[in-house]
């Protein structure tokens, strides 16, 4: 039945693997011309090897591409263009010291003159609310503008199909709301456009039908406007959460960490500035704090833990400002750390785990002597650590990139435990670590605040989150939630704030938690 | 079928020691090849090369002479090389050295006084220091490549030296010869064997070696420079400064650098002249490198390098050899040594099998020679 099809382009049973994964699993998609389709899912679902797939980047293992009703082998990003397939990327690759015009002229496939480029720019522009000037040079010009180019250099090409990559990840509300109208109106003319994103908000308002992925395989497609942000955050996370037996409620002590008003400009263009973060941890509890990696997680840590340094009276340490204070003064006030990389930034990969126990506790533990480094006492501190935690190593000599990862880890938990911390910041502390470390390790965390410290998770997997918390909140875009009681917390809610949309009923939250801490405050000024 | 490079598991101790002696085979090797093109015997042109220069009592000293720059100047750039700061300057740091302490020297001029020796070698350090002061001010400041600052402001340290040399510090008496006087007895380091050449700076220099070894293995600067040599972000996170690292290292080098310098004009020179050096500056990272960055190591190294000036110059007497030929035999074991390294990290395999290794092997060899630039 050669009938021609209403769809624009689909797939069917889209595979691809890499060595060791499974990225897309048979992954059926389909799009209409005209409608605005959303691929959702977590990091590491599987969209942009999909999306690589369509835009000729990959080849896909097994399934196949219909465009038009006709089923194409795409071999390469030019074939992609030549069919009518445009993608817009979420790093973009612009020459700072060109303009405009020549920035695009260079990315297209069909040679034309400047001028004429510079009018169809110009043209283009005008007619989708994309205002820019051809002749500005690109270093001059906003992230959103730059944007611009490059959605206008897909345009010039006249696509049948826009692929969109996370396009909001770098824009401010407002540019979003622009860069809204501008798609809308593309729909509106017939343009299919697939927009990838793990932003709900975003979705609810843009989208007409969502296709979710998880774990590199289909959950579903849906129509936007038939379900809520939170029924589609459970389809993105998963509902098969298992009933966890979740420790009992915690004896609160002092507050020992605080963070007020916490802001921080990224040095790095394409790093997260975190705005206004508020939080407290008191002696004795795990606070959890959820979200899609790169939103905040690192600089958030590195803010805490005094590697990049704030205002003094943003971050306070047992009624201490400590912003300004380097992380060596902070350790001698008790703080511990554990950054998300370990092999570079936890430890020095062709260092000996002597070495690697020195760097965080030759302060607190005096392992120096005179001037001179006691390796004798680092030996058997390295030691007492890999006792301590079954770290698998022949012995303290080799170097730490030649111990596997949930080794490593939980010698660099280690390192920090034995040092008796009164606060404990960790980041991603079970990331690619085997079951069975990943236990030890959730139970020392645990141990920890039993015995007394203030302890902070910041971590990607939910689960985790739900089993070792007291109270949680999620960090999105750098913007740190409302904190919730575990009792309160389901997956959806915590999916809306991994998302960054608040719930309603925050707002009592916040009030009995900030009472909370007035009393708190109170009680230790009457105590002093 | 071609050899391959296969990963290690683990890089190879043994290959660390094996790889400098197996590079010095390999360009003993290719300047046999050398010689012969050139029409030389090659026995005739080894024995010049490397026996005839140490046969003697006074060849050994002459050795000691031509390696005592080059230990003071290799150690130290073994430091700031272990902490990824690359001073590829010291040349230029030796000579403002040679200019501070050459111009104490001159101020001293005729006068005696046991304070005059010490003054000079401080000055040469401070001169040295300043230099490399300047790299580590743009490198903290503008983050300005140091391979280039340094690599630069030697060339204007060679005519400054030359400028100073035509003006003020020319001798008076010295028919108008771009030289300085020549310095008076007590300015010039002490004779520790008669009859030959070799003087104080020795000691210095063996002394260097000692603290640089102590400083490296056991203090906590050392462990500083080791951790920011292989993760950064893992000093940053011990609360390390990156630039207090960058400023040491390149002080301690400058200062080493520049106490060479006086070294050299109050000990075998005896004056300024507008060539203070044969580029021990440039030759100390060949021996920075083949001494595996470790002070002992540069110990050896450096004898190494200095017995290929001195044969350089004995080849020239006996053979009719450019002496060009001690800088071809400096750059092919550097060259030979650079390539042997990548035996660290990899074994060689004649397999008939294509294996798919190679695409990795071969990204990480670039990124061993971006290693050590």
């Amino acid at each position: 039945m050669a009938q021609p099809s209403e769809y624009l382009l689909e797939l069917t049973g889209m595979r691809k693997a890499f060595p060791g994964v499974l990225a897309t699993d048979n992954v059926d998609l389909k799009i209409r011309p005209g409608e605005v389709h959303a691929l959702l899912g977590e990091n590491g679902a599987g969209k942009s090897t999909l999306v690589k797939m369509i835009y000729g980047i990959l080849k896909p293992d097994a399934g196949e591409i219909k465009f038009n009703g006709k089923a194409v082998n795409i071999k390469a990003p030019a074939h992609a263009r030549e069919l009518g397939i445009a993608m817009v990327f979420q790093h973009f690759s612009l020459f700072d010291s060109l303009t405009v015009v020549e920035n695009i002229s260079l990315g297209m496939d069909h040679a034309s003159s400047m001028r004429e480029l510079a009018e169809q720019i110009t043209e283009v522009s005008q007619r989708y609310g994309l205002p820019l000037d051809p002749d500005r040079h690109v270093y001059t010009l906003s992230v959103g503008e730059r944007q611009r180019i490059e959605i206008i250099r897909c345009l010039l090409q006249e696509p049948k199909l826009l692929i969109m990559d996370e396009p909001t990840s770098v824009l401010t509300p407002q540019e979003v709301e622009k860069l809204f109208v501008t798609l809308r109106r593309l729909g509106e003319e017939g343009l299919a456009i697939l927009y990838i994103s793990h932003k709900l908000d975003e979705i609810k308002a843009l989208c007409h039908d969502a296709t979710i992925l998880r774990l590199g395989k289909k959950v579903a497609t849906v129509s936007v406007d038939k379900e809520s942000t939170g029924s589609l955050a459970a389809m993105m996370m998963g509902e098969e959460m298992q009933a966890f037996q979740h420790p009992e409620k915690p004896i609160l002590g002092d507050i020992r960490l605080k963070a007020k008003n916490l802001n921080m400009v990224a040095k790095d263009p394409l790093g997260i500035s975190l705005k206004d973060i508020n939080l407290l941890v008191h002696s004795g509890e795990v606070v959890g704090i959820a979200g899609v990696a790169g939103n905040g997680q690192d600089e958030l840590l590195t803010a805490l833990n005094g590697e990049h340094l704030t205002e003094s009276g943003s971050i306070i340490i047992e009624g201490e400002q400590v912003g300004h204070l380097g992380p060596n003064k902070r350790r001698l006030m008790g703080m511990a750390s554990v950054p998300e990389k370990r092999l570079g930034h936890g430890a020095m990969p062709d260092m000996n785990l002597i070495d690697n126990a020195f760097l965080t506790s030759y302060e607190r533990l005096d392992f120096i002597n005179h001037g001179f480094i006691d390796y004798g006492k680092t030996e058997q501190y390295a030691n007492k650590v890999i006792k301590d935690f079954s770290v698998k190593t022949p012995n303290a000599e080799v170097p730490a990139a030649s111990l596997s990862g949930g080794n490593l880890q939980k010698f660099i938990m280690g390192r920090e435990f034995d040092q008796n911390p009164n606060i404990l910041i960790v980041s991603q502390p079970t990331w690619g670590v085997d079951a069975g470390a990943a236990q030890t390790i959730r139970e020392a965390i645990r141990k920890m605040a039993s015995k007394g410290a203030a302890v902070l998770v910041i971590s990607q997997d939910l689960d985790e989150l739900m089993e070792i918390s007291d109270r949680m909140g999620a960090i999105c875009g750098g913007v740190l939630s409302s904190f919730y009681p575990i009792e309160e917390i389901t997956v959806e809610k915590m999916g809306l704030l991994m998302a960054g949309v608040s719930l309603d009923d925050s707002v009592t939250d916040d009030v009995r938690d900030n009472a909370n801490n007035d009393i708190t405050n109170k009680s230790n000024q009457n105590a002093t | 079928m071609l050899p391959r490079l296969i990963k290690r598991q683990a890089p190879s101790k043994a290959m660390v020691f094996l790889s400098p002696i197996l590079a010095l085979l390999l360009t003993l090797l290719a300047s046999v090849v050398l010689f012969l093109i050139m029409g030389v015997s090659p026995s005739a042109a080894l024995h010049a090369f490397f026996v005839e220069p140490i046969s003697s009592i006074y060849g050994l000293t002459e050795l000691m002479v031509k390696a005592t720059p080059l230990i003071l100047i290799g150690v130290a750039l073994s430091l700031g090389f272990r902490a990824g700061v690359w001073n590829i300057g010291a040349e230029g740091q030796l000579i403002l050295g040679g200019i501070f302490g050459g111009s104490t020297a001159l101020f001293f001029y005729e006068k005696t006084g046991f304070y005059i020796i010490p003054l000079i070698l401080i000055m040469g350090i401070i001169g040295g220091m300043l230099w490399a002061g300047i790299v580590a001010f743009l490198k903290t400041r503008f983050n300005a490549n140091e391979i280039l600052t340094s690599l630069m402001l030697s060339y204007v340290a060679a005519l400054l030296l030359n400028l100073l040399i035509h003006g003020p510090l020319k001798d008076p008496d010295g028919f108008n010869f771009p030289e300085s006087r020549l310095f008076s007895d007590s300015a010039l380091l002490p004779i520790l064997y008669d009859g030959t050449r070799l003087h104080l700076g020795a000691v210095i220099a063996l002394f260097f070696v000692g603290i640089g070894w102590i400083l490296l293995s056991r203090t906590l600067l050392g462990y500083q420079i080791k951790v920011m040599g292989d993760a950064p972000a893992a000093g940053e996170h011990a609360g390390f400064s990156h630039s207090k690292i960058i400023w040491t290292t390149l002080l301690i080098s400058g200062g080493a650098a520049g106490l060479a310098g006086a070294i050299e004009v109050s000990g075998p020179i005896g004056q300024l002249l507008p060539n203070i050096s044969p580029g021990y500056g440039f030759a100390a990272i060949i021996v920075a490198y083949v001494g595996r960055l470790h002070p002992l190591g540069v110990l050896f190294a450096a004898l190494l390098l200095a017995l290929s000036y001195l044969g350089g110059e004995t080849a020239q007497m006996k053979l009719n050899l450019p002496v060009a030929v001690t800088g071809v035999f400096q750059g092919l074991l550097l060259f030979f040594l650079l390539a042997c390294d990548v035996l660290i990290q990899y074994k060689i395999r004649t397999s008939k099998k294509s294996e798919s290794t190679f695409a990795p092997a071969v990204k990480s060899s670039i990124k061993s020679t971006s290693e050590v630039k």
